[in-house]
């Protein structure tokens, strides 16, 4: 790959981080501008990841040595530095969603997406599947974050029938799956319900 | 007595209604705000000290004594006031549904504890994985600088103070103060020794304050009803109302805003429809999230939910993220995967946490099988209390007390596990 050039809305974002931080301390929008490289490059080729030309390029923009922005880029899980398929399936797998059932999750994510385990790609391209940990959702578990959209209160068969809506190009709504509100409890919440005067 | 809803601080928990700045201000949010500012930061700080407001986001530190730590007259540097939304616990989900559903609680708590420290500006430094959260949170600081209730002086008080929000991206330490300092200053977020401490040297060499999300979006409405209200719910030192988060094996896992010190089987039988099958198949409860050591169903019947009731049981209050197991529950592999967690979340800095979460996770991983000798569960005790209290963070105590909490609790559980995987293994004598 040659050198890494922000686009347009690329720079149109930069320009919006970059005021935040005091003057001299520019180097605090690393990771911002990491997150408007990787969402270039999925606009770009369809894989949300940080190539290292990326990185020189961020380097450069924030005046920091390329091995700051190498480490920053490894060290947060959520930079992908290797390309991953057109949907990243990221599988809560702690102890919350895994006492709710993660690993039917898990099940239906390789029988569906046809993938063979943690790690993998499909052979289409479409999915690549990562196991991540606790995303922050717990009451609503098991969690499949499909690129950074939460899909919650799965089973083997709603996660199936969301990944072959992905497959059909569809993006169903995120959050619960079974038409809870929020984090309420199933059914409808017990309070707050102004039922009380 | 239950809490009422008139007594409940986050009316939106549930994301009802609209978390946009009219709605939020119906919901009475934004309500002379100006005014509690204009009363002084003697006052603001003295108010919170007598509510008994303690930090929610784990510890339980007394929040006012921790705001009367700012320096009083600046020496040049400017302060900072950095709220920790990098919520990773696992088990708790509470400040993710502040963000998205009542997001102006938190930046007009953001906005009053910043004049309450003397702080010029905030950073909210939210998780990555809270990426749609993260938009509404944006979204709402543009409403309230949009409304003049940031930037100069914001909402009418005489004060300037900007907020900004700062994603993350993925590394559970970052909830940790000074790794997150670290991290929002565009480093790899590895913890610093302490001292100093950021009150005295935080973001980018300033004195700095880390508060939890729920911890800052409380204040408004503590102050606009009075610290003695705030202090009427919950036991002594532990007073307030608290955001719970239920998950695992109850049948209905939710999050509920319920009062401090309220019954552990109450909270989960009234709030999440108790557990599955019953209370009699409750088998465990991590009570405070997953670095607070187990609690078995004998203790389980009456505890009560407070900082002080848990630590009598060598366990915490942690961030309230209650995480239910039933007798179903592979024990022995719900540690172990937390085990994996910690392994996994260590940022490397220290040996023994680099080295002791691997060892711990491998061991453990051994004990789900039950591929070892019964003499290693004193081998693995006696290492996480080497673990224990060596490290420059609490990432590693995390890790280990689980484990601890385990053996202490449930150690015929592991034995039996190692005497059936020696019956499978050991090869059947002639006849």
């Amino acid at each position: 790959m040659t050198a890494f050039v922000f686009d347009a809305e690329s720079e149109q974002k930069i320009a919006a981080i970059l005021p935040r931080y005091p003057a001299g301390k520019q180097a605090s929008a690393v990771i911002p501008l990491l997150y408007v490289v990787q969402k270039q490059m999925g606009r770009a080729t369809g894989s949300t990841w940080v190539p290292r030309e990326a990185m020189d390029a961020v380097a450069e923009r924030l005046g920091m040595a390329p091995i700051r922005v190498y480490e920053v880029a490894t060290f947060y899980l959520m930079f992908n530095t290797t390309p991953v398929g057109r949907f990243h399936l990221q599988i809560c797998g702690t102890t919350p969603c895994w006492l709710r059932g993660s690993d039917e999750v898990l099940r239906a994510c390789r029988d569906a997406g046809g993938l063979k385990g943690y790690g993998d790609t499909s052979a289409d391209g479409h999915f690549t599947l990562t196991e991540v940990e606790c995303l922050g959702a717990c009451v609503n578990a098991p969690i499949l974050c499909v690129d950074e959209d939460f899909y919650e209160d799965l089973d083997y068969a709603r996660t199936v029938a969301l990944i072959e809506s992905l497959k059909r190009g569809e993006r169903p709504a995120h959050g619960s799956t079974i038409g809870r509100q929020t984090s309420a409890p199933e059914g409808g919440p017990m309070v707050l319900t102004g039922a009380e005067t | 007595m239950a809490l009422s809803d008139k007594d409940r601080i986050f009316t939106n928990l549930y994301g009802q209604e609209s978390w946009t700045l009219p709605a939020a201000r119906a919901r009475g949010d934004w309500d002379g705000t100006a005014g509690l500012i204009q009363q002084g930061r003697d006052w603001l700080v003295q108010q919170v000290k007598d509510s008994g407001l303690r930090g929610r986001g784990g510890a339980g530190f007394p929040t006012g004594l921790k705001w009367s730590f700012m320096p009083k007259v600046s020496d040049g540097r400017p302060s900072y006031l950095v709220v920790n939304a990098d919520e990773s616990e696992p088990g708790t989900c509470k400040d993710r549904d502040i963000i998205r559903h009542d997001p102006h609680k938190l930046i007009e708590g953001c906005l009053i504890a910043g004049a309450a420290m003397g702080a010029v500006a905030g950073y909210i430094y939210i998780r990555g994985e809270y990426a749609n959260e993260a938009i509404i949170l944006e979204s709402a600081v543009a409403e309230a600088y949009a409304a003049g209730l940031l930037g100069k002086n914001a909402a009418g008080s005489g004060h300037d103070y900007d907020l900004y929000v700062h994603r993350g991206a993925g590394a559970y330490i970052c909830g940790e103060e000074t790794a997150l300092i670290e991290s929002l200053e565009g480093k790899k977020g590895m913890p610093r020794l302490k001292p100093p401490f950021p009150a005295a040297v935080g973001l980018y060499g300033c004195p700095t304050t880390v508060n939890n999300v729920e911890t800052i979006a409380v204040v408004p409405t503590i102050l606009r009803r009075g610290a003695a209200w705030f202090a009427g719910f919950g036991r002594p030192k532990n007073q307030g109302t608290k955001i719970f988060c239920i998950s695992g094996h109850v049948n209905k896992p939710c999050n509920v805003e319920a009062e401090m010190s309220i019954p552990l089987r109450e909270l989960i039988d009234t709030y999440a429809g108790g557990v599955r099958g019953g209370w009699d198949n409750l088998l465990a409860v991590i009570p405070g999230g997953s670095s607070t050591p187990m609690i078995p169903k004998s203790v389980c019947d009456d505890v009560l939910m407070d900082f002080d009731a848990l630590r009598d049981h060598k366990t915490g209050l942690g961030t309230a993220g209650v995480i239910v197991m039933d007798k179903s529950t592979d024990l022995i592999r719900a540690i172990a995967r937390l085990s994996q967690f910690y392994k996994h979340e260590s940022c490397g800095q220290c040996t023994p946490c680099r080295e002791g979460m691997g060892w711990v996770k491998r061991v453990m991983d051994r004990m789900v099988e039950g591929r070892a000798e019964v003499a290693e569960i004193d081998v693995l005790e006696q290492v996480t209390r080497q673990i224990e209290g060596h490290t420059i963070c609490a990432l590693a105590d995390g890790g280990v007390w689980p484990v601890q909490g385990l053996i202490r609790h449930f150690r015929p559980m592991m034995e039996a596990r190692i005497a059936a995987y020696k019956g499978r293994s050991m090869p059947l004598a002639a006849e």
